[in-house]
């Protein structure tokens, strides 16, 4: 499964309890959907870092790298490459 | 305290009552009054009346229903009239003579003297069903704020009424529905808005009102009410002085609260409130005080300490009942089966825990602390109200939202993230303060997210929203008073009468057949509070202001200072740190969801995947799935039991 389907996948389950892919647009905010709440920040952390075996700094925490889709995918893929060139 | 139930014919002919139809009613009030039990029947088959004892006060005498001296007036009823020395005393002035010592005698004779309006001068906390025989019109009667239950339906040209719902299913000819509307209500206030309850054409008397039934026509009307000044004419006085009146309104309020022919205890949470109550108690009390208390396995949860010092410090003999997970889990269901409503907390079930001790301990009556925070504005939700009304004022302003760390400790609000989210979240309807839902925006909305969760069908026989709809139906005053006050009247309306003072309090208390008073609901207090600027509620962000003045000479520093913890119980940890009992999986599985109807059992089955897995769990995750498991408990217990096996479940105690 790629990045997208997994972070897409998660979301829709966790979110928005249900396996329907239309409900869920890659560009839509989180927060502005009312999704999240103060603890479902934390859910995602969780969830990418276990995912994807990497660590978000507090630093990081920020609205335009977590709050879609499409900034989560963007945000992990970032990381990797990062991570990737300091191996 | 006790049940009641009755019947009265609605038909001029064709409809008699009789008494087997009355005494099938009482069987399941047994648990609200184990010591007796009787029935009156009108001769003319016009109305029954059954009442189910818990002898309190006059423990001879007092059997009911109970006559006055010509046998014309005849009454069952709930309850306790604590003023009811000072009532006898100008009812034997006036010339009524009296044949017991009990509180119940005084209701007929002050009905004779009074009318309609003798509920003026009862202070208490009461159902009440009156039958004036020579006039042939029947009274039911409930206190103020709601403290005791009465229900009634109409089928068939009768009207049925009882104290709690599972007697009302005697006397139907079929099971109940779960009403649409009332899980709208539910999810989104935590309670259904009075009179409605969990049921289609099941209704309660809403506190303060009263039904009267004559010429076969149903009357309902209010006779009190929260309210509060419209013109700025609150109670003028110092600190000081008005903290004194304050201090000997609830000493006073405590002391006719400890009058009883049986050993009264009290409930002790470590908090301000159920302190400042054991303290009161112990100035205006000589007998020996016996406490209770509940401990959790939670440690976030848990009181235990500040439980401790408060006992220390007043020398009272103090019992404890330690609260795991799991038996939170284990008793839910006897819980929700006594509240008789949906509920989205599993707060109330350790405090059906609680009353267990109180009883296997002796006691039959305990004094708390409820109502205090309503009364005397101790919630967080008046400070977030008033926080988010002082932001209102400059929404663009980037600190005003961060005086709301200061409520809740544990808010991020530093980086972009957190920032965000405290603006939308905390900044819902910042553009129309003077709304007025604002107070309760941000709770109604994020509990109305769990609706989400609701079957398509059920959404769509939906016609308009729970919240828009009550404030719709607020009283023409309201919009004239304090924002603060606003706050607190809906507070008093949604979740006090709707959920503390039931589901987790008297409904909980009586499962034990223990009776629970509350000083801070007297209504000479909350009329002597309603009067006080808010100011001597919320000073800056210091909550109970005046409450804590009058009390601070009287405890201790740090339970003075502490900073307030809501109570609550483990909800999702309860059911899935472990494995979940075999009722849980039966109910949240997908065949019953789908049978039952009211969830889309899809979804609720990604909920319980993500609740079995544990890890991070939201407040709105928490309240979903409680709320999903006591609709389906609801309905088992209510609707499948009672059609399946003939009310036997009623009969048959559960617990």
């Amino acid at each position: 499964m790629n990045i997208e389907k997994k972070i897409r996948c998660y979301i829709l389950e966790n979110f928005l309890f249900t396996d329907d892919e239309s409900v869920l647009n890659n560009d839509a905010s989180f927060l502005g959907a009312g999704l999240i709440d103060s603890t479902g920040i934390l859910e995602i952390i969780l969830f990418i870092e276990e995912t994807f075996d990497l660590k978000v700094f507090d630093e990081e925490m920020l609205p335009d790298n977590l709050d879609s889709v499409d900034k989560l995918v963007a945000f992990v893929k970032r990381k990797q490459a990062a991570m990737a060139a300091a191996a | 305290m006790c049940g009641i139930a009755g019947i009265a014919a609605l038909s001029p002919v064709a409809v008699r009552v009789d008494e087997p139809a009355v005494r099938r009613m009482l069987p399941p009030l047994r648990h609200r009054g184990p010591d007796g039990s009787g029935v009156y029947l009108d001769p003319r088959g016009k109305v029954g009346l059954g009442h189910t004892r818990l002898s309190i006060i006059d423990l001879e005498g007092g059997a009911q229903p109970l006559p006055n001296e010509d046998r014309s007036v005849w009454v069952s009823f709930n309850g306790e009239i604590f003023n009811y020395l000072e009532l006898r005393e100008i009812l034997v002035k006036a010339g009524h003579r009296f044949h017991s010592r009990s509180d119940t005698e005084v209701i007929v004779h002050a009905y004779e003297q009074y009318g309609d309006e003798f509920v003026q001068q009862l202070n208490g906390q009461f159902a009440i069903a009156l039958w004036d025989a020579s006039r042939q019109r029947l009274l039911l009667i409930r206190d103020r704020v709601g403290i005791l239950p009465l229900f009634y339906t109409v089928q068939n040209d009768r009207l049925v009424f009882a104290s709690e719902i599972k007697a009302l299913l005697q006397a139907l000819d079929h099971s109940p529905r779960i009403s649409p509307a009332s899980l709208d209500q539910i999810f989104t206030f935590w309670a259904t808005r009075s009179p409605n309850t969990l049921f289609e054409n099941i209704y309660e008397i809403p506190p303060g009102h009263r039904l009267v039934v004559e010429n076969n026509q149903l009357r309902e009307s209010a006779y009190w009410d929260w309210s509060f000044p419209e013109q700025g004419d609150y109670l003028s006085g110092s600190d000081a002085e008005l903290s004194e009146q304050l201090y000997a309104l609830l000493a006073d309020a405590t002391r006719i609260r400890l009058r009883a022919d049986v050993p009264v205890g009290a409930y002790l949470s470590g908090g301000l409130d159920s302190s400042a109550l054991v303290a009161l108690i112990r100035r205006h009390s000589g007998a020996p005080l016996k406490t209770f208390s509940i401990g959790f396995e939670e440690k976030s949860l848990d009181e235990s300490a500040f439980q401790q010092q408060m006992v220390e410090h007043l020398g009272v003999d103090h019992s404890r009942i330690f609260c795991r997970n799991a038996d939170v889990a284990e008793e839910f269901p006897a819980a929700v089966y006594h509240a008789e409503t949906a509920i989205l907390r599993t707060a109330p079930t350790p405090m059906r825990r609680l009353s267990g001790l109180a009883r296997a301990s002796g006691y039959k009556v305990v004094l708390t602390g409820e109502g205090a925070d309503e009364a005397l504005g101790g919630y967080d939700l008046f400070k977030e109200a008033k926080i988010r009304q002082f932001w209102a004022r400059r929404p663009d302003s980037e600190w005003r939202p961060l005086l709301l760390k200061a409520l809740y400790p544990y808010l991020e609000t530093s980086g972009a993230q957190a920032k965000n989210y405290l603006r939308t979240f905390y900044g819902i309807g910042l553009r129309d303060p003077a709304q007025a839902g604002f107070s309760h925006l941000t709770r109604w909305f994020t509990t109305a997210q769990c609706k989400a969760f609701f079957a398509a069908e059920l959404t769509e026989a939906l016609r308009e929203d729970a919240a828009e709809r009550l404030t719709r139906q607020l009283p023409p005053a309201f919009c004239r008073w304090h924002p603060f006050n606003r706050a607190q009247y809906l507070e008093a309306k949604t979740l006090l009468g709707g959920y503390l003072l039931c589901s987790q309090g008297e409904r909980m208390l009586m499962a034990n057949s223990v009776e629970g008073r509350f000083p801070f609901l007297d209504h000479r207090v909350i009329e002597f509070a309603n009067r006080l600027h808010p100011r001597f509620k919320m000073r800056a962000l210091n909550e109970k202001f005046l409450l804590k003045r009058a009390m601070s000479p009287y405890l201790p520093k740090t339970i003075i200072e502490r900073h307030k913890q809501p109570y609550r119980a483990p909800d999702i940890p309860a059911f899935f740190s472990s494995a979940p009992p075999a009722y849980v999986n039966e109910l949240l599985s997908q065949e019953p969801l789908r049978r039952y109807g009211y969830f889309d059992a899809k979804k609720v089955g990604f909920l319980v995947n993500k609740a079995r897995r544990g890890g991070q769990i939201s407040y709105k995750d928490n309240m979903a799935l409680v709320g999903v498991l006591s609709t389906q408990l609801c309905h088992y217990y209510f609707i499948e039991r009672c059609s399946l096996s003939a009310f036997e479940i009623s009969k048959a105690s559960i617990c």
